[in-house]
């Protein structure tokens, strides 16, 4: 019996992709890798719409949600990365453990 | 002249001296000559105007009173008392008019005089400002329609005699005989501000017309006799003070602190004399028996006052005790019904007194220089002892002296005659109409009494020998601003200016525009009637006469046996009356008595009092301090241990979980994405 793809899957493949993403930005040091983590986090939100648009009722607004979201993935990276350039600049370093200023 | 301008006269004489006591008071120092000739202007002014003033109303409205009256206070509606409303104003009528004249015009010699007797005194200007002063409130007692000016400027005349007895304070005779002559007084304004309440309390006004008017239609006091008589009496009590009647005359003789010129103003011609005339312009509510109680407080007065005075060495006691003799005989005046002869007697008086006043203020002078001269400062300026002899050497002091001590004496052809012998007459009368015999008698010994204690005197202050020849070298006529008012004062001691019968004064203007006004008291409470009275004055008018010049000539007569021709040695009958002569050199123990009756029981309730104040009193407010210390003390126990504890756990938990709390904010993002998403969870697995 051929496997059937169904809702629950592409939620499941989502949650294990959230899951990651939430890793990797709680774990890594280096910035650019917690922005990685960021991405993925978008982009198990992104198979959640595209899989609701399919089998929900979300229709065709899932997919154009989904397209925002990957231009809005877009913009955030370019952001991210200048913050995180300009962290470089001041301080020399990209290790988020250091960058503490926060506590003060 | 209308009026109007009698009456804007009248207020202009009364604030000229106000003017210039405040003129002295603070610019006083800076004037030329200290302001001496400012202030004594404004009274000539001041005197210039009363007589145009007396003219005016004695020829262009004899029978009316002038009135000008202004609402002070007006209070619609007091809550729970009756509308208050008090008017104050001015009245004018011949009584008024002539004591204007007489006031202003002794004020001004008085100041006249004092420019030469206070020369180069410390206090000069605030002299003359306190003149001011006097000359301002006498005017206004002069002046006034109402209680309430009246008993104003009756304390503020009291005030200014106050400040004046005690001008040299450094001396402490001085500065206690002001403080005596003040407390003295007050005994009497108690009695006379209690009557004034009586009045107001019936009739809610202090206007004399008005509450003269209400007991004229029958509404007396609560509806008793005896409460008019009390209220006149009360009022009366004050004119006892004022006036140095027994038995608050003991402050006069010790008024004779201040400079003599303040004693001639005050002391002799106006203040005391304030005091007659409330009497009589009160006269009209006078009961019998309150005119009774007055004609006897008179004659006593006067007898006390005259037997005092024989016996007395210096010049100004002298005096000071013959004032108080003539001050008893213008209330025997007053209370006999004769009250046209006492008022006018008050203005003889008021002249012949300043005059003998300034008369011993220049003769002290005069002493004063010689001594200082001889470099003597022990003798005593003011012993008649120390005197004599002093006629050649102060001629006018000397003539307007004797004229003085003439009329004084009651010797025909001066104007003390003429009173004096009104009143007698008008005692006489009195007592054959009521059988009150004691008042003639004793008002007839006074007379006899005043000529010889005057004459003895005048003997031996101006004739015979000196008592030290060498220094009568050095004694000076004083100067002419100091004889010119003598002899102002002189002449105008001659009978022709009041009568032009020099055997009876009911002839002349005085009796003719002052007259004695119409009891309101009823018709059961009055004594004689008006013309029942005069007729029989009239009758007596030649047995007085003849009475009073043998009398008189009897006093004279004596004194020069005693004192001139020496035929008696007074001396030797002191010695063989020795307790009476002691008794009158200590003035009848008054002084004595009142320090034992008075003054001891007064600092001996105050040191109970103080006892109280020290014991309980004070006990209390310890108590009370103890208590509240030991509250205080408690509550800030209290306060340390319990609320600081409270505030200081809150801040402690506050600081406990800080610390703890403090570990999780490690200032690193990944951390807090953490407790973000752990704590996302806790809610997806509460909220589930």
């Amino acid at each position: 019996m051929p496997l059937q793809v169904s809702l629950t899957h592409y939620l499941f493949i989502s949650a294990i992709l959230f899951a990651l993403g939430i890793f990797g930005v709680a774990t890594r040091r280096n910035a650019i890798m917690v922005l990685m983590g960021i991405e993925l986090i978008l982009n198990s939100a992104n198979i959640n719409f595209v899989a609701f648009s399919r089998y929900g009722a979300l229709n065709l607004d899932g997919q154009v949600i989904a397209i925002f979201v990957i231009i809005l993935a877009a913009s955030e990276a370019v952001i991210a990365l200048a913050i995180v350039l300009n962290i470089y600049k001041m301080m020399n370093t990209v290790n988020v453990d250091e960058v503490d200023k926060l506590k003060e | 002249m209308s009026q109007e301008t009698l009456l804007l006269f009248s207020t202009i004489i009364l604030l000229l001296p106000l003017f210039g006591f405040i003129v002295q008071a603070f610019f006083g120092r800076k004037l030329p000559r200290q302001g001496d000739w400012f202030e004594t202007g404004l009274l000539f002014i001041g005197l210039l105007l009363s007589f145009v003033v007396l003219y005016g109303k004695l020829s262009l409205f004899p029978e009316k009173t002038l009135q000008f009256t202004f609402r002070w206070v007006d209070f619609q509606s007091v809550p729970g008392i009756r509308p208050l409303q008090i008017d104050l104003g001015i009245m004018l009528d011949n009584l008024a008019a002539t004591m204007l004249v007489v006031v202003t015009l002794v004020s001004a010699f008085v100041h006249l005089f004092s420019i030469g007797y206070m020369a180069g005194d410390v206090r000069y200007s605030r002299y003359f400002g306190f003149l001011g002063l006097f000359s301002f409130s006498m005017l206004g007692i002069v002046l006034t329609n109402n209680f309430f000016t009246m008993y104003v400027s009756w304390e503020l005349v009291g005030l200014s005699s106050y400040l004046l007895i005690g001008h040299w304070y450094e001396k402490k005779s001085a500065a206690d005989a002001g403080k005596k002559a003040f407390i003295v007084n007050r005994i009497g304004d108690i009695g006379f501000f209690t009557g004034i309440m009586i009045l107001f309390a019936m009739y809610h006004t202090f206007n004399f017309d008005k509450i003269f008017a209400a007991i004229g239609s029958g509404n007396i006091p609560f509806g008793s006799e005896k409460w008019l008589t009390a209220a006149g009496l009360l009022v009366f009590a004050g004119a006892v003070g004022k006036s140095a009647q027994f038995p608050l005359h003991v402050w006069l003789p010790d008024a004779m602190e201040g400079p003599t010129p303040v004693s001639a103003l005050i002391h002799a011609a106006t203040m005391v004399a304030a005091g007659v005339y409330l009497v009589a312009r009160t006269y009209a509510m006078m009961t019998a028996d309150a005119l009774l109680v007055i004609a006897y407080i008179g004659v006593i007065t006067a007898v006390i006052g005259a037997t005092i005075a024989i016996v007395q060495t210096d010049i100004k006691r002298v005096l000071a005790y013959s004032t108080i003799s003539q001050l008893g005989y213008m209330m025997l005046g007053l209370g006999v019904g004769a009250y046209s002869a006492g008022m006018f007697h008050l203005m003889t008086h008021a002249w012949f007194k300043a005059g003998l006043f300034l008369g011993s203020g220049s003769v002290i002078h005069a002493m004063h220089q010689a001594l200082h001269h001889a470099g003597d400062h022990r003798t005593d300026a003011q012993d008649i002892r120390n005197m004599g002899g002093l006629r050649r050497r102060m001629p006018i002091t000397f003539w307007t002296f004797l004229i003085f001590t003439l009329a004084i004496s009651g010797v025909p052809f001066t104007s003390g005659f003429l009173s004096k012998d009104e009143i007698l007459a008008g005692t006489l009368a009195f007592g054959s109409l009521s059988g009150h015999y004691l008042l003639p008698i004793l008002g007839y010994v006074v007379a006899g009494l005043t000529a010889f204690y005057m004459f003895r005197l005048v003997i031996l202050t101006f004739l015979g020998d000196h008592a030290d020849s060498h220094r009568l070298e050095h004694l000076k006529e004083s100067g002419k601003v100091m004889t010119i008012p003598l002899t102002v004062l002189a002449i105008l001691s001659v009978f022709v200016f009041y009568s032009f019968d020099p055997f009876g004064a009911s002839s002349g203007w005085y009796f003719q525009y002052v007259e004695r006004p119409a009891s309101v008291v009823p018709q059961a409470l009055q004594g004689a009637s008006l013309e029942a009275f005069e007729e029989t004055v009239h009758h007596l008018h030649v047995p007085a006469i003849l009475l009073s010049l043998f009398v008189a000539g009897l006093g004279i007569l004596l004194a020069y046996t005693a004192y001139y021709w020496k035929r008696i040695n007074a001396d030797l009958v002191a010695e063989r009356v020795a307790p009476i002569y002691t008794f009158l050199q200590r003035k009848w123990y008054f002084d004595e008595l009142y320090h034992t009756a008075v003054v001891r029981l007064t600092i001996g309730v105050s040191r109970v009092l103080r006892w109280f104040d020290d014991r309980v009193i004070d006990g209390l407010v310890n108590g009370t301090a103890f208590v509240t210390k030991i509250s205080a003390y408690t509550s800030g126990r209290f306060d340390n241990v319990v609320i600081d504890g409270m505030v200081s756990l809150v801040a402690y938990i506050a600081g406990f979980f800080g610390l703890a709390l403090r570990k999780v904010q490690t200032g690193k993002v990944q951390t807090y994405i953490v407790f973000v998403i752990l704590g996302v969870m806790v809610f997806f697995f509460i909220f589930r």
